[in-house]
């Protein structure tokens, strides 16, 4: 096999392997503040995805344009999802939280059932088969395009938590939980705002990713456990782990579709897990446990 | 251990526990076969929720890969059977064996490099999940295209190979059932019963207190993955069929704790109130589907989904705590959580 198609196939890993990486950015920002891990985050991206799907197939407006009002719609479901839904469960145990998300995902997955079928549905942009090429590099145009989307929100997001007032609030709620309610932050509206901002990070990672692939009801749950793979192997709550969680991953899915099966390349995903999870159980980026 | 069967159950209690014994032992002379399959599977899920139980309920580690068990145990004592000619019997043995090192693997590891809580959650998935693509690609098993177990001739049971009719893989689950229930009772009456109790509730203390946590954790996860297995072995012969995406996958791990979180954790009864409440739920939806005349997917399981959510909201202990105050079975209430 010659060397470029290796780094062909390495290159388009590490693009897609950026919008794997916004999406876990959101699961990761969620758990690192509200410390609840969110088992329907999958199944979030793909309600974005279909949005995007409905917006280009009525009025042939372009995902990665319908970034910002897609993000803000997700913003809207998350902040309620955790004012209405999650709030009340902060301090009852972890098998009580994780089987109110399970039943939330449920519902989100099957109801996309309901209203779209099992059919997969795909967006068909003017720049689907573009491509760059740079000497012997050639990449998809719309792999190039997700991925600098990707990087610009996740820029804007650190940009967010390190500057802005609010940001800071959030980041304090999570390192002091006690402190913050101490000092008088809202904590409880806090914690949905910053659900609302994870659950906008996956989105902008759905009106990526429908570039990418192709969208059905099933693809939720698989991307949730796709997402706790990046963030446990980049660090659980490290917000620059998650990306570099899922630029390995995407690389290792596309070399281990190349040399191995593509059916296959998952299992690569769970062995670094499980290794990730042995050797840093913090993760590659994370804090040694406290 | 002889002294712990049935202590600390009231008179009252042994005696519904009689009357419901009875009758679920009568119930296949008047059920038509359609009732016997539903209770075939409220009885399956009871009896693997009560080993899920046994992990979680009681020591309180979390698994979320627990159809990583029932897996090993299906394609065990399936693939002997069909390969070699073995008798489940004698495959049964094979499935515990097998699940129990891999719960003990998993169980080593994670303690050994202190992978606990939702850490510890994720490495069971993650460990299911793996041996879903692996058996996707071992063609001695049939790999994704699946495995099949000889079509069972319904005319006569044989037992000796579990090739028989429903009623007689109801016999069989009711008789495991029942069996996990007393046995999980008396365990948690023998000296490790306390000690997980104890790691449960708080783990340093019951450090302090002199308990071998990595001994007591290894005993419970092994135990239990050796109990889920059986439940797999019995899967294997009841469906005849095993897919990897389908024994393996994490909704079917999901769906192997529902029962006992919804019926109470770490209550000796929730996980098979649990089971029937589930299981009769889902078939009622379907029925109720059917004479509406509503044939979309997806239309069941959303009001399953929003079953689950408010039963999960309204009732955080689960079915069994309150019922079993009602019923004056008050004896239960110390295993709950309750007090959490």
């Amino acid at each position: 096999m010659p060397a470029s198609i290796f780094l062909n196939v390495a290159a388009s890993g590490v693009l897609t392997g950026l919008v794997y990486g916004l999406m876990a950015l959101g699961l990761s920002v969620i758990f690192g503040v509200v410390r609840v891990v969110n088992f329907a985050h999958g199944e979030m991206m793909t309600i974005a995805m279909y949005m995007a799907v409905v917006l280009f197939s009525a009025y042939h407006l372009d995902p990665l344009l319908m970034l910002l009002p897609i993000a803000g719609v997700l913003f809207a479901l998350g902040y309620v999802m955790q004012a209405g839904l999650i709030n009340p469960f902060i301090n009852r145990p972890e098998h009580s939280q994780f089987m109110l998300l399970v039943a939330v995902a449920m519902i989100m997955v099957n109801a996309l059932l309901l209203i779209f079928g099992p059919d997969a549905r795909s967006v068909q942009t003017a720049y689907a088969y573009d491509s760059f090429q740079a000497g012997p590099l050639i990449v998809d145009a719309a792999k190039v395009y997700a991925a600098l989307a990707a990087a610009a929100v996740a820029a804007g997001l650190f940009a967010f938590f390190r500057y802005s007032l609010l940001g800071k609030a959030i980041r304090a709620c999570a390192d002091n939980y006690q402190g913050a309610l101490v000092v008088g932050l809202d904590v409880r509206r806090l914690y949905a705002l910053t659900f609302g901002l994870g659950a906008a990070c996956v989105g902008a990672a759905g009106c990526m990713m429908v570039l990418l692939v192709d969208v059905t009801p099933p693809l939720g749950p698989s991307s949730t456990l796709l997402a706790f793979v990046i963030v446990i192997i980049g660090g659980l709550g490290s917000m620059p782990g998650a990306l570099l969680g899922g630029m390995l991953i995407g690389l290792t899915e596309a070399l281990a579709g190349l040399l191995f099966t593509p059916s296959a390349k998952s299992m690569f995903a769970f062995g670094m897990l499980v290794i990730v999870l042995l050797f840093r159980p913090q993760g590659i980026l994370g804090k040694s446990a406290s | 251990m002889s002294g712990h069967w049935f202590d600390g159950v009231s008179p009252r209690a042994a005696k519904l526990l009689t009357l419901l014994c009875v009758a679920l032992v009568l119930f296949p002379l008047i059920a038509s076969d359609y009732l016997i399959t539903v209770l075939i599977l409220i009885l399956y899920f009871a009896y693997v929720g009560q080993a899920w139980n046994l992990m979680m309920g009681f020591a309180g580690q979390l698994s979320l890969g627990h159809a990583l068990y029932v897996g090993l145990g299906a394609y065990a004592a399936a693939a002997l059977y069909v390969h070699f000619g073995v008798s489940p019997w004698i495959g049964l043995w094979a499935a515990m064996a097998i699940a129990a090192v891999a719960g003990g693997v998993i169980g080593f590891l994670a303690l050994r490099f202190g992978v606990a809580g939702v850490y510890f959650a994720i490495l069971t998935i993650a460990f299911a999940e793996f041996a879903r693509l692996a058996f996707d690609h071992w063609p001695w098993v049939g790999g994704s295209a699946g495995f099949f177990l000889p079509v069972a001739n319904y005319a006569s049971n044989d037992l000796i190979n579990l090739r028989g009719s429903p009623t007689m893989f109801y016999y069989l689950l009711l008789a495991m059932t029942a069996a996990a229930l007393v046995s999980c009772h008396a365990l948690l009456r023998s000296r490790a019963g306390y000690y997980w109790l104890a790691i449960r509730e708080s783990p340093e203390a019951a450090q302090a207190l002199g308990v071998d946590l990595f001994r007591y954790k290894m005993y419970v996860v092994v135990l239990s993955a050796a109990m889920t297995s059986l439940g797999g072995v019995i899967f294997a012969f009841y469906y005849n069929n095993l897919f990897p995406e389908q024994v393996f996958h994490i909704s079917r791990s999901i769906e192997l704790i529902l029962a006992p979180i919804i019926g109470g954790i770490g209550t000796l009864f929730g996980p098979i109130i649990g089971a029937f409440l589930l299981t009769t739920l889902a078939e009622g939806l379907g029925e109720l589907m059917r004479l509406l005349g509503i044939d979309v997917p997806g239309v069941k399981q959303v009001f399953y989904g929003l079953c689950l959510l408010v039963v999960v909201m309204f009732l955080p202990d689960g079915v069994w705590p309150p019922l079993a105050r009602r019923l004056k079975l008050e004896q239960q209430r110390s295993q709950g959580l309750a007090e959490r």
